[in-house]
């Protein structure tokens, strides 16, 4: 089976060491996480991992059950680039010199729909939100002025199927024996 | 303050929701503990667990204390206790290397789906990541084999801990927990109330019977001329031994079972076909390859009994039933999963199945087994050599106590030729360390089970190497006069690598010899009566002293040096190509 970019969204319940159950799935199956994003959700107490990882269909199936599988965790999906909109957020550290020396790097960020964050004497922030590709096309753009430091968020994402997860939830309950 | 309700404490059934209060962490863990039905602990004081030893001082009549030679020692036995009791077996140390020393048992534990709760000491609070003495990060370290894991803090914290470790250890799919108490938390005073854990709203442990799944594997099984049934330790676990049966009658299919699903039915049934695996039957193997429906239940396929998978019942429709989603299609390819507990879907399969016999079909397990005979079992058992076979020894144990004993073994050329001759007839008797492997595990896994079950005969057979790893628990017969038999089937090898040094690396018996100890000697210094066996017209009478003795009995066998355990399905190939001789 050929290999694929996945992203896996995981939620769980909020407590501590549970980053290190969900990443020991992976580690243990010689599994690279290409990235990897925790934060809360709309319901509170419950956090969403977002975690986007290449690898073929099967094993990504296996994994995404052995997380499920976890004590801790309410549900762990998997979706193709296609199933998700997503986002990244780049931050890009730039000598202000480069500004005052050309308006190269203005054009630049009004083309990007960047924009400036902060104005330092010695430096300026530039942020990008987009894929990976957008971030990295302004990388390139900026290369010659001068990167001073460079950073790269990953990836979040949000499914497009509308079922919710407290409606998965709710049918897996309903399928469920407790005691 | 001392007041309340201490005397629901004893009851178990009333135990429901017990109170006191102005307790220490230290005792509440105690009636924890007893409000979960705990009456046997297997454990090690230090440091950081001396406030619960403490506690414990003040409950020794209802909490017996089993005090463990090694850490290594307590897992085991808890593992022992659990697998006879069906219930959650609990060990107990302290912080550092007594918590690390849990480690290989709580990996065995995992992979054997065996119930244990573990609890450990941990340093105050304060002083978490400051390397204090004896602080082990156990939380970390026992993760990926843990079921899941706790690390509590607060004294408040403890009964709602302990009501979810018991919780998570013994339902669905059963595992090991490990609970981490930090010493303040131990000390600190609060007002004790527990309530067991009923439901966990991240957590599913079993799903109801799916009637599509159902008709679908009914479908399957109606239709099948040649169906084939694998058991494993999930019947076991689900107490499923009698519905099983019925499905079995009912059905007509033939049954083999797994390492671990040994005993949940009758070697002694004419369906019971045999042995899965490695060293398994000749029979249930190849006819794994050549039955059009093979259904499983509670089994997940280990490497160990289907050898390599591409060439592994390929041209079976699989109907795969277990508890536990993730093991679907994990190692092979299900045509119908039905998620659930044994014992739920034997009895809804049972209902809808048509009553049905194969007796041509059930023929060709019965030629294959006599070829086995004739090749390897004849050969096994006849007493043609100087000095005794294993084979001969198990044989004659499985005779004389009619297959109704706990026989508890360790890992190797005993522990196959054990599972492969023990002719099994009742259930919850075969203790033995199945997807760990872990040598060291019979002797205290024997203590466990014979505490956990009194009344039965138990009988724990190791070889040299195996016994060597976790001796120092003959102190722990010693001290509490604990009825275990003890067999040491003595090959002064480690006979399984040496099987396969032979097979495998050219003869080159590398560090496999074993120059040991006086055993019987060792054995008398633990005030345990023994005797060394050499002569095979010793063995009956020997076997007949061992088992008739009401304590504990050691008896050291000197068997044959150079003896290989077969069939053998050689690591990497598929289970059609076993190997005879």
């Amino acid at each position: 089976m050929e290999n694929k970019r996945f992203t896996i969204s995981v939620f769980t319940e909020n407590t501590i060491g549970l980053l290190h159950r969900v990443t020991t799935v992976f580690t243990r199956r010689k599994i690279n996480i290409e990235s990897l994003t925790v934060s809360e959700t709309e319901t509170q107490g419950v956090s969403r991992f977002t975690i986007v990882v290449n690898g073929a269909e099967d094993k990504v199936l296996q994994v995404s059950k052995q997380i499920e599988k976890q004590v801790e965790v309410l549900k762990c999906f998997f979706y193709e680039d296609e199933q998700v909109v997503y986002q990244e957020l780049a931050l890009y550290k730039m000598p202000t010199k480069a500004f005052a020396r050309s308006e190269a790097v203005e054009d630049i960020i009004r083309e990007s729909n960047a924009r400036v964050l902060a104005i330092e004497p010695e430096f300026i922030v530039i942020e990008k939100t987009g894929r990976e590709h957008e971030t990295q096309a302004l990388f390139e753009k900026l290369k010659p002025f001068g990167i001073l430091s460079f950073v790269r968020s990953g990836r979040v994402a949000i499914a497009k199927p509308m079922k919710r997860l407290q409606t998965h939830l709710e049918e897996l309950e309903s399928i469920s024996l407790f005691e | 303050m001392e007041t309340l309700v201490q005397e629901v404490m004893t009851k178990k059934k009333e135990a429901h929701v017990s109170q006191k209060l102005n307790v220490t962490g230290a005792e509440a863990l105690i009636l924890s503990l007893l409000a979960e039905g705990v009456d046997s602990i297997f454990g090690y004081p230090g440091g950081a667990i001396m406030p619960v030893y403490d506690a414990l001082y003040d409950y020794q009549e209802q909490l017996k204390h089993y005090l463990v030679r090694h850490e290594q020692g307590a897992i085991h036995a808890a593992q022992g206790y659990a697998r006879v009791q069906g219930r959650a077996g609990v060990a107990l140390a302290t912080s550092g290397p007594g918590a690390t020393n849990l480690i290989t048992g709580i990996a065995d534990a995992m992979i054997d789906s065996t119930p244990v709760v573990c609890i450990t000491g941990q340093v105050f609070r304060h002083l978490l990541g400051s390397d204090a003495f004896q602080e082990v990060d156990v939380i970390s370290v026992s993760l990926p084999i843990t079921k899941w894991n706790f690390q509590v803090t607060k004294a408040e914290e403890i009964p709602a801990a302990i009501a979810k470790a018991f919780y998570i250890a013994q339902s669905g799919r059963p595992g090991p927990v490990l609970i981490d108490i930090t010493k303040n938390a131990q000390n600190e005073r609060f007002d004790f109330e527990y309530q067991k854990c009923t439901k966990i709203r991240s957590y599913f442990p079993r799903r109801k019977v799916d009637a599509n799944a159902i008709d679908a594997a009914v479908e399957l099984i109606n239709s099948a001329k040649k169906p084939f049934m694998l058991v494993g330790q999930g019947v076991t676990l689900s107490k499923a031994e009698e519905e099983l049966k019925a499905f079995a009658e009912k059905s007509g299919i033939p049954v083999a079972s797994t390492l671990l699903g040994l005993s949940a039915f009758s070697t002694k049934h004419p369906l019971y076909v045999g042995y899965l695996g490695m060293h398994g039957n000749y029979g249930p193997n190849i006819k794994t390859n050549e039955c059009d429906v093979l259904i499983a239940v509670g089994m997940r396929f280990d490497d160990r009994v289907t050898g390599d998978l591409k060439s592994y019942a390929k041209q079976a429709k699989v109907i795969h039933v277990e508890i536990d989603p993730a093991e679907i299609d994990k190692n092979v390819k299900t045509t119908v999963a039905v998620v659930a507990d044994a014992k739920e879907a034997l009895v809804a399969l049972t209902e809808k199945i048509e009553k049905k016999s194969y007796p041509e079909w059930l023929q060709e397990f019965a030629d294959a087994d006599r070829l086995e005979y004739e090749k390897v079992i004849s050969k096994d058992f006849a007493p043609n050599t100087e000095k005794i076979k294993m084979a001969e020894v198990i044989k004659m144990l499985s005779d004389k106590t009619q297959g109704t004993s706990i026989i508890v073994t360790d890992v190797g050329q005993h522990q196959m030729t054990t599972t492969r001759y023990y002719q099994f007839t009742e259930k919850d008797s075969n203790i033995t360390s199945g997807g760990a492997g872990t040598m060291g595990f019979c002797l205290p896994a024997a203590i466990g089970a014979k505490v956990g079950r009194p009344d039965r005969q138990v009988v724990a057979i190791i070889g040299d190497g195996g016994f060597q790893m976790t001796m120092q628990e003959l102190g722990v017969i010693m001290q509490y006069g604990i009825a275990v038999k003890v067999i040491i089937l003595n090959n002064n090898f480690l006979g399984m690598v040496r099987q396969w040094q032979q097979m495998f690396f050219d003869n080159r018996y590398s560090s496999v010899d074993m120059h040991n100890p006086d055993f019987i000697k060792l054995a008398e210094a633990f005030g345990i009566k023994a005797q060394k066996v050499e002569k095979r017209e010793d063995l009956g009478s020997a076997l007949d002293t061992m088992l008739d003795s009401p304590e504990a009995y050691f008896l050291e066998i000197c068997v044959e040096k150079e003896t290989n355990v077969f069939p053998m399905v050689p690591a990497g190939a598929g289970v059609g190509g076993i190997r005879l001789e």
